[in-house]
C-alpha cells in the first residue's frame, strides 16, 4: 500500500501484561500455567464514571480506558478520526443475548446487552464520551482487523482528510468462545507454562485478548514513540511467495534487510502456526535479532496491535526486553523494526517501524 | 484534476428480486417483499412481518452457483450471489491485470448458522464445519474465494451504514492509488439474534412500515445483499466498458449522542449528508433526489428529517424512503439503497415511499407519494445511519452516455 509516513505519538495498551502505564516497560513480566492470558485490569473507574463502568462489559472498558490513557498520553482531546479493528466485538454481550434468548425460551429478553454486542460498540462509545462527531470506522476482518484501521488512518493522514487519528484494537475472550475455539485446534486444550510455551509442541495457541490504542499523526508530535513507514497484508499466501513479498516490501520503502535492526514475529507456540514464521526466518533472517510476544498477550485476531505497542516501546526506549528477545543478539542500537504476523495463515500482514 | 470514481457493476438480492432485473421489475410494480415469515426460524417472533429473500437454504446454493455443501452460512451465500452479479456485470474477469479489491460489511449475519447449532458448538464435534461462519470475515472470505480476489480484503461493520462505508472505503482506497476497482457493499441474512434484539428495544412494526408518516410504528426488518463496482478513471478507460454513474460524494460522521437512538436535532445525519455535499463540489440545490435512511420508527424519521430540513433549508427534493419494499436489510442498507438510487439515475425515476398517509407533525415536507417520471434526476444522496450514531451519506451522479 502506498504511504506517507506517520508518527505515534501516543498509546494506551490493555493486555495480559501490565502495559497501561507508559513510564514502564516490562520491567515485570507475568508469566502463568494456562492456555488463555487474561488481560490484567487497571482501576477502570479512573478513565470511567462509576454508574456506566457497572453496565459495560469487559471489551468495552478495555477499550474506552486503553482509548482514554492514549488520548491523555499524546495530549490530544479531539483526534479528527476514531478507527478500531476487532476480530470478535463485543463477544460476550452477544453470548449473553444469545443464551438468554435460548435458555429462557425467547421471552423476557432486555435489549442492553443485544445494544451493545455490535462490532462498533467501541468506537462509538468512545466518541460519545469525547463528543466527538468526526469520522467514526470500524473494522472486523479476523487477522486484518487491526491492519485495515492503520490503512484507513494512512490513507487519512496521507490524504490530509484527517491530521490525528484515535487508531485502536479490541478483543476479548470468554470461556465458551474458548472451548469452542479449542474444537478447532485454534487453541491449546492443556495449560502450558507460557514462558516455555515453545518447549510445548501440542497444537494449537494460547488464547489472549487485549485493547491497544495509538494516536497516529501526519506530523512528529512533542513525544514520538515511532514512525510507522510500511503497511502491507496479503491473503491466503502460496508459502513460496512469502519471502519475496517481504523483500519487495521492504524494497517499496528503499530499504533492504539490512537495515532492519529486529524482526518480531507473531510465533504463537502452535506449530503448524510456527513453520511459517520458522521458514520465512531460515530463507530471509537468519542474521538477524529475532523477537516475539505472543507467549505475553496471548494470540487473538488483533494481536498484531500487541507487536505494533511492543515495537514502538522499543523504539523509544532502545531496549529489548529479555524475554521479547528469541534469537539473535542485542543490537546497540535499534533503529527499525519489521513486524511479521499472520492469523492462521489466512490474514498476513508486514508493519515497518522506525524511530523517530 | 480530481480523480474519478465510476461505477461499473450492480449486483443485488434482496426480498424484492433475486437480482437486479427483478429488484427493477419489483420497483417499478410499487411490490413490497415484506411478509409472514416463511425460511427464518422465528419461534416466538414467528408473526412479526419481514423482508425475506424468497429462497429457502437449498436454493441460495443455486443462486450461488455452487453445489450444496457444508460449511456456508446464509450470510455468505447471499453475499456471493449478489458480488457475482456485480462481478460479472462488470467484467471484471476480462482485464486480469488490474488491483481488485473486495470490501465488503455485515454485522450480525455471521450469526445464522451459530444460533442453529450454539449447543452444538459448545458441547459435541458434530458441527465444527460452521464455526467459522460466525465472524463477520468468512462471508467476504467466501466471496473473494469464489470470484478469485486477492489484492485486498477487509470487512466493515459499523451496524446499519456499514455497506455504505464499504462504498466510500472502497472510494478512498482508489483515490489513495492503492486499488483500480473494488467490488464494495454488504450482506446480512435475517436471524432470530436480531429479530429478538429489534422486538426487545421495541421498534419493529407489527405491519408494514410506515416511514415518515404521523403513524409510524417502527421497522420490517428485511435481509439481502448488494455490491456495486467502483472503478478508477483510468481502469474505465483501459476497458473501455460502460459506465453506469459516477460516486461523486461521501460523508462519515458520528452522532456521539446515544448507543442506539438519534438526537432530536439529526447532527450526526445533518453532518453525513453535509460532508457528502461539500465533497462533491455540488450545491444542496443539485441534488434531485433524497434515499433516505427513513426507518419508519418514531426517533429516526424525525431525527433525519430535521437534518434534512437544516441542510436543505427551502430547497428540499423529493424524498422517500424504500425500506417499504426491501425491509430495513440493516448492514446490507446503505448499498442496497445505493443501487435503488443508481437505478433512480439509469431510469430517470423516483419511486414513491409506500403506505405513507399521514403527514408528520414534525416536519415541513413530505415523502413521495406517486412514482415521478417527469423530472430529470442528475445527482441522488443515499442516507445510512447505524447504531453508535454511525451515519453514512453517498451521493452518485449521472454521466451522460
Amino acid at each position: 500500500m502506498m504511504m506517507k509516513p506517520i508518527y505515534i505519538t501516543g498509546l494506551g495498551n490493555i493486555s495480559p501484561q501490565k502495559t497501561w502505564d507508559n513510564s514502564h516497560f516490562l520491567e515485570e513480566v507475568e508469566f502463568g500455567e494456562t492456555n488463555y492470558l487474561r488481560c490484567k485490569d487497571p482501576n477502570y473507574k479512573e478513565y470511567i464514571a462509576g454508574d456506566m463502568v457497572r453496565r459495560m462489559s469487559r471489551i468495552i472498558k478495555m477499550g474506552i480506558a486503553a482509548g482514554k490513557i492514549c488520548l491523555t498520553d499524546s495530549d490530544c482531546t479531539m483526534p479528527d478520526a476514531i478507527i478500531t479493528g476487532t476480530g470478535l466485538g463485543c463477544i460476550e454481550d452477544t453470548e449473553k443475548f444469545l443464551t438468554n434468548m435460548i435458555r429462557n425460551n425467547e421471552e423476557f429478553l432486555t435489549p442492553t446487552s443485544f445494544i451493545q454486542s455490535t462490532h462498533n460498540t467501541v468506537s462509538s462509545q468512545i466518541a460519545l464520551l469525547l463528543k466527538c462527531h468526526n469520522y467514526n470506522f470500524t473494522y472486523v476482518h479476523r487477522g486484518f482487523s487491526f491492519e485495515s484501521a492503520l490503512l484507513d488512518s494512512i490513507i487519512r493522514l496521507g490524504s490530509g482528510e484527517s491530521k490525528t487519528v484515535l487508531l485502536g484494537s479490541t478483543d476479548e475472550m470468554t470461556p465458551n468462545t474458548l472451548a469452542i475455539l479449542q474444537r478447532l485446534g485454534q487453541y491449546k486444550r492443556k495449560a502450558v507454562r507460557t514462558q516455555h510455551l515453545l518447549k510445548d509442541q501440542s497444537r494449537g495457541a494460547i488464547a489472549g485478548e487485549g485493547a491497544a490504542f495509538f494516536l497516529v499523526s501526519s506530523t512528529p508530535g512533542s513525544k514520538n514513540y515511532a514512525r510507522i513507514d510500511a503497511l502491507d497484508t496479503f491473503y491466503k499466501p502460496d508459502p513460496e511467495s512469502i519471502p519475496l513479498r517481504i523483500t519487495e516490501f521492504l524494497k517499496r520503502s528503499g530499504k533492504t534487510i539490512d537495515d532492519v535492526s529486529m524482526v518480531l514475529m507473531g510465533i504463537n507456540g502452535d506449530p503448524a502456526n510456527d513453520k511459517v514464521y520458522d521458514d520465512v526466518t531460515n530463507r530471509l533472517f537468519s542474521e538477524k535479532p529475532l523477537g516475539w510476544f505472543k507467549h505475553l498477550c496471548g494470540e487473538y485476531q488483533t494481536a498484531s496491535s500487541f507487536g505494533l505497542w511492543l515495537a514502538s516501546m522499543i523504539l523509544i526506549n532502545n531496549r529489548v526486553p529479555e524475554t521479547v528477545l528469541l534469537k539473535g543478539i542485542k543490537t546497540s542500537e535499534l533503529n527499525s523494526i519489521l513486524i511479521y504476523n499472520h492469523y492462521r495463515n489466512l490474514n498476513h500482514s508486514l508493519m515497518l517501524v522506525s524511530s523517530v | 484534476m480530481p480523480r474519478r470514481i465510476f461505477v461499473t457493476g450492480l449486483g443485488i438480492i434482496t426480498g424484492i428480486g433475486n437480482n437486479l432485473a427483478e429488484t427493477k421489475d419489483s420497483l417499478f410494480h410499487l411490490r413490497t417483499g415484506i411478509g409472514r415469515i416463511r425460511y427464518l426460524n422465528a419461534g416466538l417472533n414467528s408473526d412479526i412481518p419481514v423482508s425475506e429473500v424468497k429462497c429457502s437454504f437449498e436454493e441460495c446454493f443455486q443462486l450461488a452457483g455452487i453445489p450444496v455443501s457444508e460449511g456456508y452460512s446464509r450470510n455468505a451465500l447471499l453475499g456471493m450471489i449478489a458480488a457475482k452479479e456485480a462481478y460479472l456485470d462488470a467484467r471484471i474477469a476480462d482485464l486480469p491485470g488490474l488491483r481488485t479489491g473486495l470490501i465488503s460489511a455485515t454485522t450480525v449475519g455471521g450469526m445464522d448458522r451459530c444460533e442453529l447449532y450454539f449447543d452444538d458448538f459448545l458441547n459435541n464435534d458434530s458441527k465444527n464445519i460452521y464455526i467459522d461462519t460466525y465472524d463477520c470475515a468468512d462471508s467476504t472470505e467466501k466471496i473473494a474465494d469464489m470470484l478469485g480476489i486477492r489484492d485486498y480484503l477487509t470487512t466493515i461493520s459499523t451496524a446499519c451504514s456499514s455497506s455504505a462505508n464499504a462504498i466510500q472505503l472502497g472510494a478512498r482506497m482508489i483515490l489513495n492509488g492503492d486499488l483500480d476497482r473494488v467490488v464494495a457493499g454488504g450482506t446480512e441474512t435475517l436471524t432470530k439474534f436480531h429479530l429478538f434484539g429489534f422486538d426487545a428495544l421495541k421498534i419493529l412494526d407489527k405491519e408494514i412500515s410506515k416511514p415518515f408518516d404521523e403513524n409510524r410504528n417502527g421497522i420490517n426488518l428485511g435481509e439481502g445483499a448488494a455490491y456495486l463496482v467502483l472503478e478508477s478513471e483510468e481502469s474505465v478507460k483501459k476497458s473501455g466498458k460502460r459506465i453506469l454513474c459516477e460516486l461523486t460524494g461521501w460523508g462519515n460522521a458520528c452522532e456521539a449522542f446515544h448507543q442506539t437512538a438519534s438526537s432530536p436535532d439529526g447532527i450526526g445525519a445533518y453532518l453525513a449528508m453535509k460532508k457528502a455535499v461539500d465533497l462533491s463540489g455540488l450545491d444542496v440545490a443539485d441534488i434531485d433526489y433524497i434515499n433516505a435512511h427513513g426507518t419508519g420508527t418514531d426517533n429516526n424519521d424525525i431525527s433525519e428529517g430535521r437534518a434534512i430540513q437544516k441542510l436543505f433549508g427551502t430547497a428540499i427534493p423529493p424524498v422517500s424512503s424504500t425500506k417499504p419494499y426491501t425491509g430495513h436489510t440493516t448492514s446490507a442498507a446503505g448499498a442496497t439503497e445505493a443501487i435503488i438510487s443508481i437505478l433512480c439515475l439509469l431510469e430517470q425515476v423516483i419511486w414513491p415511499n409506500l403506505n405513507f398517509s399521514e403527514p408528520m407533525k414534525d416536519l415541513d415536507f413530505l415523502p413521495v407519494k406517486e412514482i415521478i417520471r417527469d423530472k430529470k434526476i442528475n445527482h441522488v444522496m443515499s442516507n445510512s445511519f447505524g447504531f453508535g450514531g454511525n451515519d453514512t451519506s453517498l451521493i452518485f451522479s449521472r454521466v451522460e452516455p
